[in-house]
């Protein structure tokens, strides 16, 4: 069913992309440390007003960065954890990759906001590998972003394209972390992970908690 | 008078033995040592373990030496990225082993392998496969896993400058693993894209003192333009 077909019947629309970015982006405040993880948590940054300064850190080792360059300011010596080119703020530092880590394992970082394939209603992660055995895994940063930043927010779908929910009683896919996600900001709505179960706080205007439920693979708290 | 530098690729990668643990710098293709990558293949070395952010991409450097067959096994955090051809290659027919590192975990033996730590406990990976058969420890209610030191034969780092010393700075996010490499290596070999002389580099800003590198070879990336 296409948005247009389903916004006609229901009254309600997902939020695209960038809607959902700067969703979170509303949520954070000033002086916090942050490390935005490769795809859409990437483009929160976008969404942070200039006026509320939010120190942005790179795990290969960027405290400080900046959006992507203009053609003049373009260094490829400059890149983040997607290997593109980004900038780096006034008041920015270079750290090498233990120090970078050392930042994160060490709980010196106020937020992790990452992508999902599923979110547990304990609040287990799983966002590296789908288990296929014939893919060489890959897990980058991910595994210690997860058990090291002081919280863990989630941004992803609320289904996947053929309509599973992503939220669940437990992750089918390998974890990439026990019990860390605090919050998950999707397409739909914004959860807490509770030690009831899932806290619906907010839902995109038109949607029932039980049209939320029907797309929820756990019990919801409304 | 101590004098690293040295004149060619030849001479810069010596006594490399086939079956050596070499480390490489870079994340990506930024700080990746890519003349004395092309310096390993000319050697001929082979059986090698090889230590790396990620697994190469494209055809030349990191990939090339293992589509040559010279590396038997690749410990890495990331070998699947854009372009990774020949390692997904080699993985899909059998014909190179992975040990697959979260990228911490990864930094922090190196780390403790230069800093004389055999090993450490890390929270990271606890409950998860990566953690599978390694031995866990419980301190203060929360759950760790052991990790070992991962000491090189070779370490190979890209700096930006570089005395007859062999001390280093570095350029930017091209610091990554090359600091925690050098120090992690029995031989450290290090490119550089500007020789300093002895007494030029700002004591506070070198990234990494002279006495973890054994030597320096001019490599500037003039196609780079910086």
């Amino acid at each position: 069913m296409s948005e247009t077909v389903q916004t006609r019947i229901t009254g309600w629309q997902p939020l695209d992309r960038k809607a959902m970015a700067a969703r979170v982006a509303d949520d954070i405040p000033e002086g916090w440390y942050v490390n935005l993880g490769i795809g859409m948590p990437t483009m929160i940054a976008d969404y942070v007003p200039e006026t509320r300064e939010v120190v942005i850190h790179s795990e290969n080792g960027i405290v400080g960065m900046g959006p992507a360059p203009t053609p003049e300011q373009d260094d490829p010596w400059l890149i983040n954890a997607g290997k593109q080119r980004v900038t780096l703020l006034k008041g920015g530092s270079y750290v090498h990759q233990a120090d970078s880590f050392a930042i994160i394992r060490g709980g010196h970082l106020d937020l992790c906001v990452l992508g999902a394939f599923e979110v547990a209603q304990n609040g287990d992660i799983a966002n590296w590998s789908t288990g296929d055995s014939d893919m060489a895994p890959a897990v980058g940063g991910a595994m210690d972003l997860s058990a090291g930043a002081k919280r863990i927010w989630v941004i992803m779908q609320h289904t996947t394209r053929d309509g599973r929910p992503r939220l669940v009683e437990r992750c089918g896919y390998p974890l990439t972390a026990p019990g860390v996600v605090k919050r998950i900001y999707t397409d739909l709505a914004v959860l807490d992970v509770t030690p009831d179960g899932f806290a619906v706080r907010e839902m995109v205007p038109g949607l029932t908690l039980s049209e939320l439920r029907e797309r929820t693979a756990a019990p919801l708290i409304g | 008078m101590i004098d690293k530098i040295v004149t060619d690729l030849t001479e810069a990668m010596a006594g490399i033995s086939d079956g050596a643990t070499i480390l490489i710098g870079g994340f990506g293709s930024v700080g990746q040592p890519d003349t004395l990558i092309e310096g390993l293949i000319e050697s001929g070395a082979g059986d090698l373990v090889v230590v790396s952010n990620n697994a190469g991409t494209g055809r030349a450097g990191l990939a090339r030496l293992m589509e040559l067959g010279r590396v038997r096994k690749i410990i890495c955090t990331y070998p699947r990225s854009a372009g990774s051809v020949v390692f997904e290659e080699l993985y899909a027919a059998g014909k190179i082993a992975l040990e697959i590192v979260p990228q911490g975990t990864l930094a922090e033996r190196l780390r403790a392998a230069g800093a004389g730590i055999p090993a450490f406990f890390t929270p990271t990976a606890y409950g998860t496969k990566l953690a599978e058969g390694k031995e866990t420890r419980r301190i203060d209610g929360r759950d760790y896993v052991l990790e070992y030191a991962l000491p090189g034969d070779v370490a190979l780092v890209e700096a930006w400058e570089a005395d007859r010393w062999g001390n280093l700075t570095y350029r930017a996010s091209g610091r990554n693993f090359n600091p925690v490499m050098a120090t992690a290596a029995k031989l450290t070999i290090a490119q550089t894209n500007h020789i300093r002389d002895l007494g030029d580099l700002a004591p506070d800003l070198i990234g990494t003192p002279g006495l973890y590198v054994d030597r320096v070879l001019h490599a500037p990336r003039e196609a780079e333009g910086v």
